[in-house]
């Protein structure tokens, strides 16, 4: 982290003039709004990981309520209203609204907030120039202003918890016609109000992505080294790539329809909002006309393929993990390429599968249907390439691996068990029930965040020059593999049950919530075990934060290559100068030569020169000869 | 350090970094505004019966608008050329020539276009009441005819009470039943001296022409108000470029600043290209 320039002594041999290496940057620059690629990475990380545990924070609130409805939260509940408001948490009881917003809040935060820029923006803005062998990014101003866009973003979406009537309400979604008409009226500013801020912030994370997007792709196609081909690239690249253009693509329709949602609310348009609308028993003054489907499919245009935005990334982490920690080629490389770009593809065409509830009608349903089970098809691909890539692995059973391995069976149930819902008339029963809920967070908590926990450990030694601690790396993965199948386990079978997901007594006042037992306990009472362990996983996320900064500056000093990888970014110094590179690499081989037969150790790296005795070697067997 | 492929082309892909950029800067940009059409089709398919307007806006000075970015987008190409045969007076001129187009498609449209629109009045007729004001309708004739029936009354709003407003009729009201009234005009008629009232309490909704108005001004106003702020990024961009701080560039690196006006006259080619779209969907369909 600390890229000092006066390691920038080896010049690299294509020489321009030296004058401007040398510019002693200040601390703000450096640090700050500095260009670099890596720390622009690091930013977003630290930013990603700050709103990812705020995020969860909010959902910890929400168990309370659904656990112990009514009752008054203990200790914090105190003084929670003195942040939040007065009409927040009354005598540490949450109140409806504050619930909601919560629910909206806790959505909207862990997306767009944490995921997204830690699994897109900081994993690939600090690996995937150091794995390309790129000096930066192609437009590093550019990389700025997309960092500095979603700092904004991220504040507007944090101030909306303090003006008068409190953060967005209407779902992480945003449904119109309640998303246009909630947090207006007596008491709300017209512009400096939940949800409306909520859409302006939404603006400014939308352009971040945008920018993020462009400078990806164009960096992937320019700046590959010397000899990285397309198909020698890590498939973490192939990964982002594509991420990157479903950010690019998919990204924009949203923003057109919070442009209009905007105008809906500010300018009292009704492009949402149908003729003949009553709101609170009085019809509404507006022009009617609009259409609600046509919020729900801009939104779902980008909602679908955000889902893929989160998880392609750790698809890409956990491939690098997997044949890191086998020391074996991953399997099936080629495949995996092509169906990574085959779901970049599909993940445009799948998305009103989200919106069976709605009557469509049933030709537009048949089509969804059919693409959406397609789509199942190369994520199979995928997870059956990383199950096979162990097969005869020695594996060494590093804190990366073990988040990565833990990915493939949890990734695993998670795309399973949302086949049902790919049915329409099994969605039917199932949708907006806690089924639902645990259906996506088995794809992106113990998934997708998995997946980032693996990638945090395996290249902070690139970052810092230090290793995380191995023992307290174990300490947070156990608890938190445990609590979250004890989170999110039970609530298939809640959801099977009937649970809606947007009760606000947990399931306190419906009969169907209190019938019938599963397992021993009624739907209602399975919340408090439910709570109990989100809150211990709370607790066990307290080694990681402890282990991540005492070993920034503690932790154990090791090489440049600590794990013995072969891709390009463990051939740059640990943590790598600014501009990467002492010796513009060269790449003579594909990503993941491990084991090569014949070589003295057991990887090669990527900038090693195939030597011509290897060459014979790889030759394949003459014809068989039959005696 | 040093990026590669700022103003020289990779061998192998042929191009230079920002080329890349601003394509997929532009498909972004495809996606952005493709989401509103789609929203003006989606509206556009939905509305009931008279609820979608024709013919409101100015279709002559919407034309000239459309010839003024489409000779920017010519000029921004010479100067580009110009810039490429190293001739930078002549750049300095389409340069100027190309903002000057943009400033006045500007100028037209906020200082003229909208604020004409703000101007006008529409009364939205209850439909048990639509039989009071079959005078300026005309909507048993369009019946026969099998035409959308008329349920607006527009024009100039003269003053209004509690109990009523009273508006100078446009053309379409003043006499609804000409058959000239039935297709929207080229040349835009003025507002008539024909005064008529209009009950309060037999209209469902009035207002000026704002977004607020109906679906169609929602999209027009969002529309074009996201266009023109394209066409405000595009000029503030190219005076940037033809400021003397450019010509620094020019003299230090003559191609870098060819490649800057290339990237930003392909830009400048897609606003013009979604004005292509704007003009035909609002002012003529």
């Amino acid at each position: 982290m600390d890229a000092s320039t006066s390691v920038e002594t080896h010049h690299e041999p294509h020489g321009h003039d030296a004058a401007h290496e040398h510019h002693e940057l200040g601390w703000w620059r450096k640090y700050i709004f500095s260009t670099d690629h890596k720390v622009i990475g690091i930013q977003y990380g630290l930013c990603g990981l700050v709103f990812l545990f705020f995020g969860f924070c909010l959902m910890m609130l929400m168990r309370w309520q659904l656990a112990y409805p009514g009752q008054a939260l203990p200790v914090i509940g105190k003084w929670l209203p003195h942040i939040f408001g007065a009409g927040t948490m009354p005598d540490g009881k949450m109140t409806p609204d504050f619930y909601n917003s919560l629910g909206a809040m806790h959505g909207t935060i862990m997306i767009f907030a944490g995921v997204v820029p830690l699994a897109f923006a900081a994993f690939g803005n600090f690996v995937v120039p150091l794995q390309i062998g790129a000096p930066d990014m192609t437009f590093p101003k550019v990389n700025a202003a997309s960092f500095w866009a979603f700092a904004v973003g991220g504040v507007i979406m944090m101030i909306s918890f303090f003006v008068p009537g409190g953060a967005a309400k209407s779902g992480w979604t945003s449904y119109t016609p309640l998303a246009a008409f909630s947090d207006t009226g007596p008491g709300h500013n017209p512009v400096f109000n939940g949800q409306t801020l909520w859409l302006i912030g939404f603006i400014f994370l939308i352009s971040s992505s945008l920018l993020g997007a462009i400078n990806f792709i164009t960096t992937i196609i320019q700046l590959r080294a010397k000899g990285l081909t397309w198909m020698r690239l890590p498939f973490f690249v192939w990964a982002q790539f594509v991420t990157a253009f479903l950010l690019l693509l998919a990204f924009p329709p949203l923003e057109a329809a919070i442009v209009m949602q905007l105008m809906d609310r500010v300018a009292h348009t009704s492009f949402f909002l149908p003729s003949g609308l009553v709101v609170n028993g009085a019809p509404v003054s507006i022009s009617g006309g609009g259409s609600p489907l046509l919020w729900q499919h801009l939104f779902w245009f980008l909602g679908h393929p955000e889902v893929y935005v989160l998880i392609l990334p750790a698809f890409g982490i956990v491939a690098e993990i997997l044949a890191n920690n086998s020391r074996k080629p991953l399997w099936g490389y080629k495949s995996l390429v092509f169906s990574v770009l085959v779901i970049g593809f599909l993940s445009f065409i799948v998305w009103a599968h989200h919106m069976w509830m709605t009557g469509m009608g049933t030709a537009v349903s048949a089509f969804f249907q059919t693409t959406t089970l397609l789509i199942s098809i190369p994520s199979v691909i995928i997870l059956s390439a990383f199950f096979i890539s162990l097969w005869g692995g020695s594996i060494r059973f590093t804190v990366p691996m073990l988040f990565a391995t833990a990915f493939l069976p949890m990734f695993g149930i998670g795309g399973l068990t949302g086949i049902p819902l790919a049915f329409n008339s099994a969605d039917l029963y199932l949708h907006d029930t806690y089924y639902i809920i645990a259906h996506f967070h088995y794809i992106v908590a113990p998934g997708t965040i998995f997946g980032l926990f693996a990638g945090i450990y395996y290249w902070f030694p690139k970052a810092t020059g230090r290793k995380m601690n191995d023992f307290w790396g174990k300490v947070h993965f156990w608890p938190t593999l445990i609590c979250m199948n004890v989170i999110f386990l039970p609530m298939f079978l809640q959801g099977m049950a009937g649970m809606h997901r947007r009760w606000y007594d947990g399931g306190q006042g419906w009969t169907v919530a209190n019938e019938h037992t599963i397992w021993g306990l009624t739907g209602f009472q399975w919340n408090a075990p439910i709570s109990w362990a989100a809150w211990i996983m709370g607790l066990a996320q307290i080694p990681f934060i402890i282990n991540f900064f005492w070993s920034i500056w503690h932790g154990q000093k090791v090489n440049d290559n600590p794990w013995e990888a072969t891709t390009l970014e463990w051939t740059a110094p640990s943590p790598p100068p600014h501009g990467n590179f002492i010796h513009t690499p060269v790449a003579y081989r594909g990503p993941y030569e491990y084991s090569l037969p014949g070589s003295e150790r057991d990887y090669t790296m990527q900038n090693e020169p195939v030597e011509p005795a290897e060459r014979t070697r790889r030759k394949p067997p003459a014809e068989p000869v039959l005696v | 350090m040093e990026i590669p492929y700022t103003i020289s082309t990779r061998p192998d892909t042929g191009l230079w970094n920002a080329k890349i950029g601003i394509w997929l800067f532009l498909a972004s940009e495809v996606m952005l505004f493709g989401g509103l059409f789609s929203a003006y089709i989606f509206l556009r398919i939905d509305a009931a019966p008279g609820t979608w307007p024709h013919g409101l806006l100015n279709v002559p000075v919407g034309t000239m608008n459309t010839a003024i970015l489409i000779m920017s987008s010519v000029t921004v190409v010479l100067a580009w050329a110009s810039l490429k045969m190293r001739r930078y007076r002549a750049y300095w001129w389409y340069m100027l020539v190309t903002i000057l187009c943009g400033v006045i498609f500007l100028t037209v449209k906020l200082a003229y276009e909208w604020p004409q629109k703000f101007e006008h009045f529409g009364a939205y007729i209850k439909p048990e009441a639509l039989w009071k004001y079959e005078k300026y309708l005309g909507n048993q004739r369009r019946t026969e005819k099998g035409l959308e029936p008329r349920i607006e009354i527009t024009g100039h709003l003269h003053s209004q009470n509690a109990k009523e407003y009273e508006v100078a009729l446009d053309p379409v009201n003043a006499e609804p039943d000409n058959p000239a009234m039935d297709r929207p005009h080229f040349l835009p008629l003025p507002v008539t001296d024909k005064i008529a009232n209009i009950e309060k309490e037999d209209v469902l909704r009035a207002t000026m022409f704002l977004p607020t108005h109906n679906t169609y001004f929602a999209s027009y106003f969002t529309i074009t108000g996201l266009h023109g702020m394209h066409v405000l990024g595009g000029v503030l961009v190219f005076i940037y470029m033809w400021l003397p701080v450019s010509k620094r560039l020019y003299q230090r690196n003559p191609e870098h600043l060819a490649n800057r006006v290339e990237v930003s006259g392909l830009f400048w080619h897609f606003v013009d290209l979604v004005w292509i779209f704007v003009f035909p969907l609002f002012y003529l369909l």
